[in-house]
C-alpha cells in the first residue's frame, strides 16, 4: 500500500508538469481551433530566455515577469506575421506551418544556446515537502502555481469583458464580428496568452526536466495527451487530465510487468485512446453537437 | 479575351470540393511524365538515381495518406507505423524465410491492410485531433515494439535487419540501383494507377463523400462504418507496400528509421504536394526528400530554421500545394491555346 501512495504522489508530482503544458494548450486551441504543435518549443524559447536574462544579472523574479512580457508579445508577433495570412488557407496547411515553426524554433533555440543541458534555479527551493520524499517544494510549488492559473484563467474567461469576448470570437466568429468584437485581435491575444502561459509551463518544469532545446519533446506529447484527455474544451479538464496522466504512467510503470521507460509511453496514450473510444469529447470536454 | 477569365487566373482557386477530373494529370502530360522518368536513369549518376527512388518510395506513401486524408477526410499522423509494418513483413521474410523479394510486397501490403482495417474499427469513432492522437499514438508506440525482446530473433532488435539488395533478374546488363528504379516505377505507376481508378470508382465516390459531409453520405446510402475503415486499410495497405520497396532499396531496417518523424514527413509531403491531388503526392515527396538536404548544405547550424522558412514560403505562395500550380499553369494555358 505504501508503495502504491508513494507512486500515486510521484505521479502527481509529474503530472503537474503535463497540467501546465496542457493548460497552454487548451488556451490556444480555444482561440484557434488547433493544436499548436510548436507550443512546447516556443514555451523552451521562453524558458531560454529568462534564462539568458538570469545570465545577464537580472534577479529571478523580475527575469520571470521580464519573460511573460515578452512571451505575450512573441506570442502576439507570430500570429501577426505568419499564421494570420493562412487564416483563409486549409486546416492541414496551418498545421504544417506549426511543423515549420516548430523546426525554426527548435534550431534557433539550438545554435544560440547550444544543445548542452543547463541547470534552471528553483523560487521554492528543493527540500523534502512536508516530509515526504517523494514530492519536493518544487513540485508542491508547481502544483500550486499551476491551479493559480487556471483560477485566474477561469476568473478572466468568466467575469471579464475581453475574456468573454475572446470566448465569443472562438465559439461563433461570424456572430462575435457582428455584434463589434475584433475577432482577429481576439486570436493573437489568445497566442499572447498561450505563449505566456507556456513561458510559465516551461519556466517551472525547467528546474526538473533541465534546460535543453529538446526539453519539451515529451513534455509536449504527454501535454497534449492530457489536453485531449480531459477535454480541449475544458481548462479544468486539461489540468485533471495532466495528473491523471502523470499517476497512471507511474502505476503502469510499477506495477506492469515489462514496461520499462520505453514503454510507458504507448501504455498511457493506449489508455487515453480507450477512453476517446468511450467518450470521444474528452473526460470533461462538452460533446460537440451538429446541426443537420 | 474577356476580364473574367483573367479573374480565374488570378484568383486562388476554388479546391474545397474536388472535381474528379481535377484529382490527376491528363493522359498526355501524364505519359511525358512517365517517359522522362523512363529515360533519366540512363543519364544521371547512381546516388541520383537511389534518390529518384527513394522519390518514388515516399511517393507511395504520401499517396497513400492522400487516399485517406484527400479522399476519405480521416486524418493520420500514423503512416510510419505501416510503413514500418510492411518493411519489416518485407524484411523478415527476405532474411528469415528466403522468400523473393518481389514476392514479399503484396504479403506486405496485406499484413498492413488488415492492421490499418483492424486498427481503422476502434478509431471510427473519433475525428479532427482525437483521430490524429490516435493514430499519433500508433506511431510512437511502432519503433517500441519492433524492439521488444521476445521478437528479436525475427526483427534483430534495436539493430535491426541487414537486407540482401537484388541483383537484376534474367541477366540484364544494368546494376543494382538502376534495376530497383525501374522495379519501383513499375510499382509505382501501377499503384497510381489503381488508386485513381479507386477514387473513380463507387468506393472512391463513397469516400469523397463521406469526406464533404458525413450526414447527407449516409443518407445516401453509403455505409460510412465500412468506407471509412475500408479507406484506413487502403491507405495503410499501400504504405506497407512501400514500406517493403524501401527495405528493399535500402537494404536495412531498424526500428529507429520508423519514428513519427517519418508521419510528420509523410504529411509534409502530402500538404506541399496538394492534399486531394494524386500526382502531387510525388512533389511532395520530392519536397521532403531533397529540401532537408538543401537547408543542410545552405547552413549546418541552422539546417532546421532553413527548412522551416522554406517550407513557410511554400505554404505562404501556395497554401493548396503543387496542386494550385498546376490549376494555374493550366488555366495559362489553355488561355495560350485560344
Amino acid at each position: 500500500m505504501e508503495l502504491f501512495t508513494n507512486q500515486v504522489l510521484a505521479g502527481i508530482a509529474t503530472g503537474a508538469i503535463y497540467a501546465c503544458m496542457a493548460l497552454a494548450v487548451v488556451m490556444i486551441y480555444q482561440a484557434i481551433d488547433h493544436l499548436n504543435f510548436a507550443q512546447g518549443e516556443m514555451a523552451m524559447f521562453s524558458t531560454f530566455i529568462s534564462w539568458q536574462l538570469m545570465q545577464w544579472g537580472v534577479p529571478y523574479w523580475w527575469s520571470f515577469l521580464l519573460t511573460l512580457a515578452i512571451s505575450f508579445a512573441g506570442g502576439i508577433l507570430i500570429e501577426r506575421l505568419l499564421f494570420k495570412p493562412l487564416a483563409k488557407a486549409p486546416v492541414l496547411t496551418n498545421v504544417a506551418g506549426f511543423i515549420a515553426l516548430f523546426a525554426i524554433v527548435n534550431s534557433v533555440a539550438g545554435l544560440t544556446w547550444d544543445f548542452t543541458i543547463k541547470q534552471y534555479p528553483t523560487p521554492f527551493g528543493s527540500a523534502p515537502f512536508l516530509g515526504s520524499q517523494l514530492i519536493s517544494t518544487h513540485q508542491a510549488g508547481m502544483i500550486g502555481v499551476t491551479l493559480l492559473m487556471l483560477v485566474g484563467l477561469y476568473l478572466f474567461f468568466q467575469f471579464t469583458r475581453i475574456g468573454l469576448a475572446m470566448r465569443a470570437a472562438a465559439a461563433l466568429p461570424e456572430s462575435a464580428r457582428l455584434v463589434g468584437v475584433n475577432t482577429s485581435w481576439m486570436i493573437a491575444l489568445g497566442w499572447g496568452m498561450a505563449s505566456a502561459i507556456g513561458a510559465v509551463a516551461g519556466i517551472l518544469i525547467a528546474p526538473v526536466v533541465f534546460l535543453e532545446p529538446n526539453m519539451m519533446g515529451g513534455v509536449l506529447v504527454y501535454g497534449f495527451a492530457a489536453a485531449v484527455l480531459g477535454g480541449l474544451s475544458s481548462p479544468l479538464g486539461a489540468v485533471i487530465g495532466g495528473f491523471l496522466v502523470g499517476v497512471f504512467e507511474n502505476l503502469a510503470g510499477t506495477y506492469i510487468p515489462g514496461v520499462g521507460n520505453e514503454l510507458k509511453l504507448p501504455i498511457a496514450l493506449a489508455l487515453i485512446i480507450t477512453v476517446l473510444v468511450f467518450k470521444p469529447a474528452g473526460l470533461f470536454g462538452r460533446a460537440i453537437v451538429k446541426r443537420v | 479575351m474577356s476580364v473574367a477569365a483573367e479573374d480565374t487566373v488570378t484568383e486562388a482557386p476554388a479546391v474545397e470540393a474536388v472535381p474528379k477530373r481535377a484529382m490527376t494529370l491528363g493522359t498526355g502530360t501524364s505519359l511525358v511524365i512517365l517517359a522522362a522518368l523512363l529515360v533519366t536513369p540512363v543519364f544521371v549518376k547512381n546516388f541520383v538515381v537511389f534518390q529518384m527512388t527513394m522519390v518514388m518510395i515516399y511517393g507511395i506513401a504520401v499517396l497513400a495518406l492522400n487516399i485517406l486524408t484527400g479522399g476519405s477526410g480521416q486524418f493520420s499522423l500514423g503512416q510510419s507505423a505501416f510503413y514500418a509494418l510492411g518493411a519489416y513483413t518485407s524484411a523478415v521474410l527476405m532474411e528469415n524465410f528466403n522468400v523473393n523479394y518481389a514476392l514479399t510486397l503484396p504479403i506486405a501490403g496485406l499484413v498492413s491492410f488488415g492492421a490499418g482495417y483492424l486498427f481503422g474499427k476502434p478509431a471510427l469513432r473519433l475525428s479532427g485531433i482525437y483521430l490524429a492522437l490516435a493514430t499519433f499514438a500508433l506511431a510512437v508506440a511502432m519503433p517500441q515494439l519492433l524492439k521488444l525482446h521476445f521478437l528479436e530473433h525475427w526483427t534483430g532488435g534495436v539493430q535491426g535487419l541487414t537486407v540482401m539488395k537484388p541483383d537484376a533478374p534474367f541477366g540484364l546488363p544494368i546494376g543494382q540501383d538502376k534495376w530497383l528504379y525501374y522495379f519501383t516505377l513499375a510499382i509505382s505507376v501501377a499503384i497510381y494507377v489503381g488508386s485513381v481508378n479507386l477514387l473513380r470508382s463507387r468506393s472512391g465516390r463513397a469516400f469523397m463523400s463521406i469526406r464533404d459531409n458525413e450526414i447527407a453520405a449516409s443518407a445516401m446510402g453509403v455505409d460510412v462504418a465500412q468506407y471509412k475503415t475500408l479507406a484506413f486499410g487502403v491507405s495503410a495497405g499501400i504504405t506497407g507496400i512501400a514500406g517493403g520497396l524501401s527495405a528493399i532499396v535500402v537494404a536495412f531496417v531498424a526500428p529507429d528509421s520508423y519514428t513519427i518523424n517519418l508521419a510528420i514527413a509523410l504529411f509534409l509531403g502530402m500538404v506541399v504536394g496538394g492534399v486531394g491531388w494524386l500526382p502531387g503526392s510525388f512533389v511532395g515527396a520530392a519536397f521532403i526528400i531533397f529540401v532537408p538536404n538543401i537547408a543542410e548544405s545552405i547552413s549546418k547550424g541552422l539546417s532546421g530554421a532553413v527548412f522551416g522558412v522554406l517550407l513557410f514560403i511554400v505554404i505562404f505562395l501556395v497554401p493548396h500545394g503543387a496542386r494550385q500550380v498546376a490549376i494555374v499553369a493550366q488555366q495559362m494555358l489553355g488561355k495560350f491555346k485560344n
